[in-house]
């Protein structure tokens, strides 16, 4: 069990709870390996998804973890939910809590959706991501990953290199390893930087060559390439030139330090293909992590049964 | 009309170096006399022992919905909600749906107010057609059917070319043109202030550099133009250290903060997506909050007004981002001050007296109100130690979008005179 009833935020968590949830995520991970990957530990509970925003991965993550777990996972996508045809996001959130549902993922558009949830629903509330505010389980996978390749979260320096103004990855990622012992460094050109980073609890460098030598983890975040007005920065081709990793970047770095990318990734902007696909990006790991985080997530959330017995 | 007696109230009107216990004898819709001990023959005699008295309070920035908007507020009703809340006047912006910028949607609200409202309303006409910032409105044409100022609240000038246009044309007319300062390529989608609580609550946030570069322009366009400009919801320290340096400098500037902008600060969030703590421009800083408060009891800050914008709760109750800016104010503004100025002995009665009630009429011209023989009969008496509990259910307003409900304060009016008439009496709204 956790102390939170919800996670909205990384705040909603103590470092006990952070703990509990990846020393849980270990043992599913073994499950997810098996070939009968399911465990009867949730049957007869009900989860939603509810994605008020387009997603693919994230969503899918959630529905297998809810899977694995034998839980009935329904998804409610934007398209398809009530709130394209004007009904508020709290009369979507009373009707679900009137199908007596037990836990609701929410991914939305807009920050403090997961809040709203919470405020109006008898049911667990995940947040899944909430406009550029936080995405708390990304924050989960991304640590569990770190502590399998690391061995300690503790002591680590971590970057966290590009749109950090509008990234709730960085939103939850900063605080939960601050939580966790480590500390973290932003770096970005001032145009995507949040206006107090201090307040998120990172250090600010504008220059990635200057911290790379430094960082355990380099965290590369997608650069939208689509936003086109008052561009935060003059090109693709310049942002590439000066934050993005190449190899003779990451030949800059500690040997045994990781690259990580919470995806998609757009190679040749923000992360090169050679890096990308290199053995120090640990980027498919990050996804296998998603699902192992999540069930664990839904397991202590919903006060599954023990996992050893339920195995 | 039967001649009234204020009796034995404390008289507050500094305009005519007054404070004392005095009575005020008001006939035919004007002050008759002010003095010690009148006589009450032939008077209806209201006992004022223990109540200041003061002219009439004036909100020069209030939203009243209509035309456009009924189901938020009315001209009726927002003028109930003004006698609530002890106001005995109220200018009106123009950013209604469709804006006020003609003569004739002027002469509406004149005719509708002198029709439905309890207590004065004076309207606002728009400086540009259509609020939209690219051409004149008919400033002369509106003024002549009663419009008091010009402004275009809720979204300002843009153009520092065209403020200079309507500025320079407003000039021949001596009438005030009232800035709603906010650069839009700064202020961008921001919805909090830009700073803490817009990085950890992942909300676009808007600079106070957005206010300040707006409100150090039109400084500078009211001195060159020589047009009287008053600045509306200051909301930062900046911009009212550019108001003190061009009063400094002789410039013909008056400036406004609200209520919520000296009481409350971005950390009133808490991290709690809360709609009713949105408005534009948004909750800073308590240094600006400090600031302001500074401002305003310095004399740099001449008004307080309440910018009460009245909104649905199914619009405030979406998400944060989609909710519209902006809280109800009438009705709390009277009690907020007392309890957290004068109460706390900041602010003198004399300086509550021309913060709500001379410095208002002054900013737009409007005819004076004094505490003496001669005078309109517009009156505002206030119970200082009156408890006030910020109830939804008891607004005059037809919304009920404010922070404040739930908070218990001290002192509201409890008469408001206006012309000699009653729009509340005994704390209650009086019907037309």
């Amino acid at each position: 069990m956790l102390s939170c009833k919800h996670i909205t935020t990384v705040q909603d968590m103590t470092a006990e709870d952070i703990a509990k949830i990846l020393d849980t995520a270990e043992s599913f991970i073994e499950v997810s390996e098996r070939t009968i990957k399911k465990l009867p530990t949730l049957r007869g509970r009900t989860i939603i998804n509810l994605f008020l925003e387009p997603s693919t991965r994230t969503r899918t993550s959630f529905e297998i973890a809810a899977k694995r777990l034998s839980a009935d996972a329904i998804n409610m996508t934007g398209s398809a939910s009530a709130t394209v045809k004007g009904e508020s996001l709290r009369d979507t959130a009373k009707t679900l809590s009137a199908m007596a549902c037990d836990l609701v993922v929410v991914r939305h558009a807009y920050a403090g959706a997961a809040q709203i949830l919470a405020e109006c629903m008898d049911s667990h509330v995940v947040n899944g991501g909430d406009g550029k505010h936080q995405h708390p389980t990304q924050a989960l996978l991304d640590l569990f990953t770190m502590r399998t390749h690391l061995g300690r979260l503790a002591g680590l320096k971590v970057g966290i290199i590009g749109d950090i103004a509008h990234s709730r990855v960085a939103g939850s990622l900063i605080p939960a390893l601050r939580l966790m012992g480590a500390s973290v460094v932003v770096v970005a050109p001032p145009t995507l930087m949040p206006s107090r980073p201090d307040v998120l609890g990172a250090e600010v460098s504008y220059s990635l060559d200057e911290v790379l030598p430094d960082l355990d983890v380099a965290y590369m975040l997608r650069i939208q390439s689509e936003r086109s007005d008052r561009m935060p920065f003059p090109s693709l081709r310049e942002y590439a030139r000066f934050y993005g990793l190449n190899s003779a970047r990451l030949a800059s770095m500690k040997p045994e330090a990781i690259v990580m990318h919470p995806g998609p990734i757009n190679r040749g902007v923000e992360i090169s293909s050679a890096v990308a696909d290199s053995p120090r990006a640990v980027i498919l790991d990050q996804v296998t992590a998603g699902v192992a985080v999540r069930m664990a997530v839904m397991y202590l959330l919903l006060g599954g049964v023990d996992v050893e017995s339920a195995s | 009309m039967l001649n009234l007696l204020l009796k034995g109230g404390r008289v507050v009107d500094p305009q005519v170096e007054l404070d004392q216990v005095a009575d005020v004898l008001i006939k035919d819709g004007l002050i008759a006399e002010v003095g010690v001990d009148l006589d009450t023959a032939g008077c209806e005699v209201l006992d004022c022992t223990g109540r200041v008295v003061v002219p009439g309070l004036v909100d020069l920035h209030v939203h009243l919905r209509e035309p456009g908007r009924e189901d938020l507020e009315t001209i009726r009703t927002g003028a109930r909600a003004a006698a609530r809340g002890g106001f005995s006047a109220v200018c009106a912006m123009p950013n209604t749906v469709s804006p006020i910028d003609s003569g004739a949607k002027v002469r509406f609200i004149v005719e509708r107010a002198a029709a439905d409202a309890i207590v004065r309303v004076h309207p606002i006409g728009a400086c540009t057609t259509g609020q939209k910032g690219e051409s004149l409105a008919e400033i002369g044409d509106m003024l002549a059917e009663g419009a008091v100022a010009f402004s275009d609240d809720g979204r300002g000038v843009q153009s520092a070319g065209m403020t200079r246009r309507v500025m320079d044309y407003a000039k021949a007319f001596e009438t005030t043109i009232i800035s709603h300062c906010e650069d839009e390529s700064l202020a961008a989608s921001g919805v909090v202030n830009e700073g803490a609580v817009s990085t950890s609550m992942g909300l676009a946030g808007q600079p106070a550099i957005a206010e300040e570069v707006i409100v150090a322009r039109d400084i500078m366009l009211a001195e060159l133009t020589g047009c009287r400009l008053h600045l509306a919801h200051l909301s930062s320290a900046g911009s009212a250290e550019l108001v003190r340096q061009a009063k400094a400098r002789g410039i013909r500037v008056s400036a406004e903060v609200t209520p919520h902008h000296l009481f409350l600060d971005e950390n009133a969030f808490a991290g709690r997506y809360d709609t009713y703590l949105k408005m534009n421009p948004p909750l800073r800083t308590a240094n600006d909050r400090e600031a302001l408060v500074a401002a305003l009891l310095d004399g740099t800050i001449d008004c307080v007004a309440t910018d009460h914008a009245p909104h649905g709760l199914h619009e405030k109750e979406r998400e944060f981002e989609l909710a519209p800016f902006g809280i109800t104010g009438l009705e709390t503004a009277v009690p907020l001050v007392v309890t957290n100025l004068v109460a706390t002995e900041k602010m003198s009665w004399s300086q509550f007296a021309r913060a709500l009630a001379i410095a208002p009429r002054a900013a737009l011209g409007l005819v004076e109100v004094k505490m003496a023989s001669g005078s309109d009969a517009d009156i505002t008496i206030i119970d200082p130690e009156a408890e006030v509990k910020v109830e939804a259910d008891r607004f005059e307003s037809k919304s009920v979008n404010s922070p404040f409900v739930g908070l218990t304060l001290k002192g509201r009016a409890t008469e408001v005179i206006v012309g000699g008439r009653f729009a509340l009496r005994s704390g209650e709204v009086v019907s037309l």
